[in-house]
């Protein structure tokens, strides 16, 4: 069978990631140090998994409502209002998502009609273009600058939009970047968007993480709560990716629609998980900074040492990643990247993974032990070193 | 300044650079600070924990509840010193409750440890009686668990 012409053709047209190279000489390693991985390193505190436990001693076994069960919908609804002054009926405004992804997935497919363009900014996390082309819809990457902290300004916002626009993505705190945008950065993109119909997915899973400051939602602006759709879940603010545990928040018609989707799609969340999450939302905040502590000493030690032996990086000020630039190496991101894993044994992600923005840059995640992040770092030092003589040898 | 003493609490073996980065402090000052702290013994020193069974080294730790008729001008204090200047005794703390102090030593085996506790412990002016508990297993000390670390079968994956 040619399965070539019984496949999608959309689903055909759409690469796979380029790094899976590097996980196959990875995972052949035996002493390598990853920060490849963007996932929490902490295992999710104990009385949320005793939570889930719990629910499982007690026969919670069956499915949820399909929005997800009433009390922990009620939970998120006093979470957002108390973290970060959001305020979404948990009757008919919130939707519990198998983690952000499927989130995002049903955000698009319920907004986009065939030929609809939506804005996505790049280098970031890789699903929003191919989620978008599978609900129909046309990607249109914008580029993100290092010299703007990768934020997105207004001018490329309207640069990019035409009458085909239906929404744009807002991927902030930024994997991979680490960048955010603060309420007059977002000002500014809502100074555009105000009296459109364009919408605005958030993509919020790391608003916890942010570093100095809170995070704002693009929702908290005036005239943009009824534009926007709120992604964000536990597994980055709680330590809960195993879990599979998202919601999305946004205006009634909405979730009605995506609600309606997601009942034919999953059903419902997992029903263990929905009761661990209700546990993270009444007794975990008190995780989430701790968590948050422990990331940011990391993020300040690795930040400097980065621009101490002389990788040039902007201070993230997000999520847990640090993305430095390697142009001053005269490496292409994924030269740098392999040659890094086979000379020293230590796995980033290069830029270009994240879209075409990303090149001459890399991806380091930081959810890691200070441990593993020293020793990366000085075996970062040696391979930069190293990597000098040599072509200072070629150059003379 | 607390920020580094947290740190240090957490994990001794950090370096000058990570504790300085982590606690948002130049080089120096971190090293001013810890060296304050060290003289005015703030902070008492510096060890590892160690899981003693994986070496397969034979220690027994016990526990030991003691009571105490305290003296009328140190109170508990003066009893308290002549026990802890044993070097057997490891730690020991004033309690509250149905007896005095907790001391808890550890020995090679259970006979050098009872002989501690019958020769030198009980002897004690001032001591009135002991109740000794042998630790059969620890589990977690100074928020370590005591258990190998299961190597995580897993792949990759890009997020």
């Amino acid at each position: 069978m040619n399965y070539d012409q019984i496949l999608n053709t959309k689903i055909q047209g759409i690469k796979p990631s380029g790094i899976r190279k590097f996980f196959d000489i990875l995972e052949e390693m035996t002493d390598a140090i990853s920060l490849g991985i963007g996932e929490p390193d902490f295992v999710t505190p104990w009385h949320i998994r005793d939570a889930g436990i719990y629910s499982l001693e007690r026969g919670h076994t069956k499915y949820t409502s399909n929005a997800g069960m009433l009390q922990l919908r009620r939970e998120i609804s006093a979470y957002l209002n108390r973290r970060f002054d959001l305020h979404y009926d948990y009757n008919g405004q919130i939707l519990v998502t198998v983690g952000g992804s499927e989130a995002i997935d049903l955000a698009l497919r319920v907004l986009v009609n065939p030929g609809d363009e939506v804005i996505v900014p790049v280098p970031s996390f890789v699903c929003y273009g191919p989620l978008t082309e599978m609900a129909g819809g046309v990607p249109v990457y914008v580029e993100l600058k290092a010299e703007n902290e990768f934020r997105l300004t207004p001018q490329q916002l309207k640069a990019a939009i035409t009458p085909k626009t239906k929404a744009v993505v807002l991927p902030f705190p930024s994997n991979p970047t680490g960048g955010i945008m603060e309420r007059r950065d977002l000002e500014a993109i809502a100074d555009v968007l105000r009296g459109t119909d364009i919408m605005v997915l958030s993509d919020e899973i790391y608003a916890e993480l942010t570093y100095g400051q809170r995070h704002v939602s693009m929702a908290n602006l005036t005239d943009m709560y009824e534009r926007t759709v709120v992604v964000n879940g536990f597994s980055k603010s709680h330590a809960m990716t195993g879990w599979r545990m998202g919601y999305v928040c946004a205006p009634k018609p909405i979730i009605a629609a995506m609600t309606k989707l997601h009942q034919f799609g999953i059903m419902s969340a997992p029903t263990t998980s929905q009761y661990a999450a209700v546990e993270a939302m009444r007794n975990g905040d008190k995780d989430i900074e701790h968590m948050r502590e422990e990331y940011d000493r990391r993020r300040r030690y690795l930040v400097e040492s980065l621009n101490r032996i002389g990788l040039e990086c902007f201070e993230p000020k997000g999520a847990f990643y640090v993305f430095p630039c390697i142009r001053s190496t005269g490496l292409t991101s994924e030269a740098f990247c392999e040659q890094f894993l086979v000379e020293e044994k230590v796995a980033v992600i290069p830029g270009n993974a994240f879209g075409p923005g990303g090149e001459g840059f890399v991806r380091a995640c930081y959810a890691a032990s200070m441990k593993d992040i020293a020793e990366a770092v000085s075996r970062l030092d040696n391979f930069l070193t190293n990597l000098r003589r040599k072509q200072g040898r070629e150059g003379s | 300044m607390e920020k580094l003493l947290e740190l240090l609490e957490q994990d001794c073996s950090l370096s000058t650079a990570q504790l300085a980065a982590a606690a948002g402090l130049s080089l120096e000052e971190t090293e001013q600070a810890i060296k304050k702290y060290e003289e005015e013994q703030v902070i008492l020193g510096y060890k590892a924990i160690i899981d003693w069974d994986r070496v397969r080294r034979e220690t027994v730790t016990a526990l030991i509840e003691v009571n105490v008729t305290p003296q009328s001008e140190n109170g508990f204090d003066r009893v308290a010193e002549r026990i802890y200047q044993y070097d057997e005794v490891e730690s020991m703390y004033l309690m509250s409750g149905s007896f005095d102090l907790t001391v808890i030593i550890s020995g090679r085996t259970l006979r050098e440890v009872a002989q501690f506790v019958g020769e030198r412990l009980a002897p004690i002016p001032g001591v009135t009686g002991t109740a000794t508990h042998f630790i059969l297993k620890k589990y977690k000390e100074k928020h370590l668990v005591f258990r190998p670390q299961e190597p995580e079968e897993r792949e990759y994956i890009f997020v």
